[in-house]
């Protein structure tokens, strides 16, 4: 099924959790709550891909979680908070998950953090050019709807 | 591992990295000794710990006598139990459902580092927190969270609560979570404190403006989790529309994100007049979580 269309579908580099994906990725995140006890985190290393077959997951789904590819398992409906407790049963720390989801090393990571983190210029919308002059881009006008609510 | 949790089991408060982040909040706790509430209401979320995908309330009001800190994987975190308030909770409840705010009422509940980590940072790590607790979890976690203008009217619906209760209570109100932050995706790491700045001002200044704020704005310009600073608006809700701002720490970064902090406190107090619920109220803040 096609994604709806969402004015946030236009902010770079992000996979907003809403309730398309909280449908889509329930196996995904089922999966990770069950890793908080110790019994499965040793079930699921013994075996990765029978521990798996537990879970409502689709091919896509447990491929995602096999290669640990955390981008990829965001955009099928994992959400970050249930993600981060498989980085966890593998021993990584948040940060680690974080550089590896940017496609950063933890050092620079941790040292684009010390320097103050990503700035927001340049990273605000996919389609709209970068404003040197202007604060805020804001998406007016996209849609009637949306316009509407700025009270 | 929530950061500022982490630091403060691992007795790391007095690095330097750390260090900058806890001096900031001296005042605060300096503040909360002064101020002795009789109850605190903190509003806060929950990190897929008492709440998986299974079931996700908007707003959960925890009712219950006590609540455990959750075990995030790594153990309970080293905090005492949170002890509750029933009668009030109960109270705010049957209260605010009659106001049209639909609540979830939870009578069984463990708590996480969302909570626990801001009490750290206000009471320090003392054996027994100082007073009775009422958790008000907020989803935040899956899109859409409630409106911020959902989250300032559940505000007034609680003082009008507090204030309509048998016995006079200080209380103080917490809101927590954001401010920047983004710790998903390709676009993690983001840090805006223009945007957490303004936040601030307007928070003091003009809050029923800045509660219309629309949830796009706060993922485009201060990160995809920045979202969870909706949460601040039941704060502010609860407090009288003008107030005294008494005190305001920011800093980046705490690990991931950045840390923003703020104390207000309404104006009229100890006027005298009728029985207005005094209500210190505040906010903290927070940050970060990873």
């Amino acid at each position: 099924m096609t994604r709806a269309q969402h004015d946030y579908d236009d902010i770079p580099g992000t996979f907003v959790f809403d309730a398309e994906r909280s449908r889509q990725g329930y196996g995904i995140n089922m999966f990770c709550m069950s890793l908080m006890k110790d019994a499965n985190r040793k079930a699921f290393k013994a075996n990765e891909a029978e521990y798996l077959k537990k879970f409502p997951l689709t091919a896509e789904q447990s491929a995602a979680i096999l290669k640990r590819d955390y981008n990829r398992m965001l955009e099928l409906g994992g959400n970050i908070y249930f993600t981060a407790k498989l980085g966890a049963t593998d021993g990584h720390s948040f940060q680690h998950l974080a550089a590896l989801m940017t496609g950063s090393t933890q050092d620079d990571y941790a040292k684009m953090m010390l320097a103050g983190g990503r700035s927001v210029e340049g990273n605000r919308s996919k389609t709209k050019k970068p404003s040197p002059g202007k604060a805020k881009s804001k998406p007016k006008g996209r849609s009637k709807k949306g316009s509407k609510r700025r009270g | 591992m929530p950061a500022i949790g982490a630091a403060i089991d691992n007795g790391k408060t007095e690095q330097p990295y750390w260090q900058r982040v806890f001096a900031g909040f001296e005042k605060s706790k300096a503040w909360m000794a002064k101020a002795k509430p009789d109850l605190v209401i903190g509003v806060y979320n929950d990190h897929a710990s008492a709440f998986s995908v299974e079931f996700i309330p908007t707003f959960a009001l925890g009712c219950a006598a006590e609540f455990p800190p959750a075990d995030e994987g790594w153990g309970p975190r080293p905090v005492p139990v949170v002890k509750g308030h029933p009668e009030m909770a109960s109270h705010i409840a049957q209260s605010v459902i009659l106001d049209e705010f639909d609540l979830t009422i939870v009578n069984k509940m463990e708590v996480d580092h969302g909570l626990t980590v801001p009490m750290n940072l206000m009471f320090g790590s003392p054996k027994e927190w100082p007073c009775p607790v009422i958790p008000l979890a907020v989803n935040v976690v899956m899109y859409p969270p409630p409106t911020g203008h959902r989250c300032f009217m559940l505000g007034r619906a609680i003082r009008k609560a507090v204030e309509s209760y048998p016995e006079d209570l200080r209380v103080v109100i917490m809101g927590t979570g954001g401010m920047s932050h983004q710790i998903s995706g390709p676009r993690a790491g983001l840090i805006n404190s223009k945007f957490d700045k303004a936040f601030l001002d307007n928070l003091t200044k003009n809050p029923k403006k800045l509660a219309r704020m629309p949830h796009v704005e706060y993922m485009r310009e201060a990160g995809a989790e920045g979202i969870e600073m909706v949460m601040w608006h039941v704060m502010r809700g609860a407090l009288d529309d003008k107030v005294n701002e008494v005190y305001r720490f920011y800093t980046v970064p705490a690990s991931n994100t950045a840390v923003g902090h703020i104390i207000l406190e309404n104006r009229r107090r100890a006027a005298g007049k009728g029985k207005s619920a005094r209500k210190p109220a505040r906010k903290a803040s927070r940050r970060a979580r990873r």
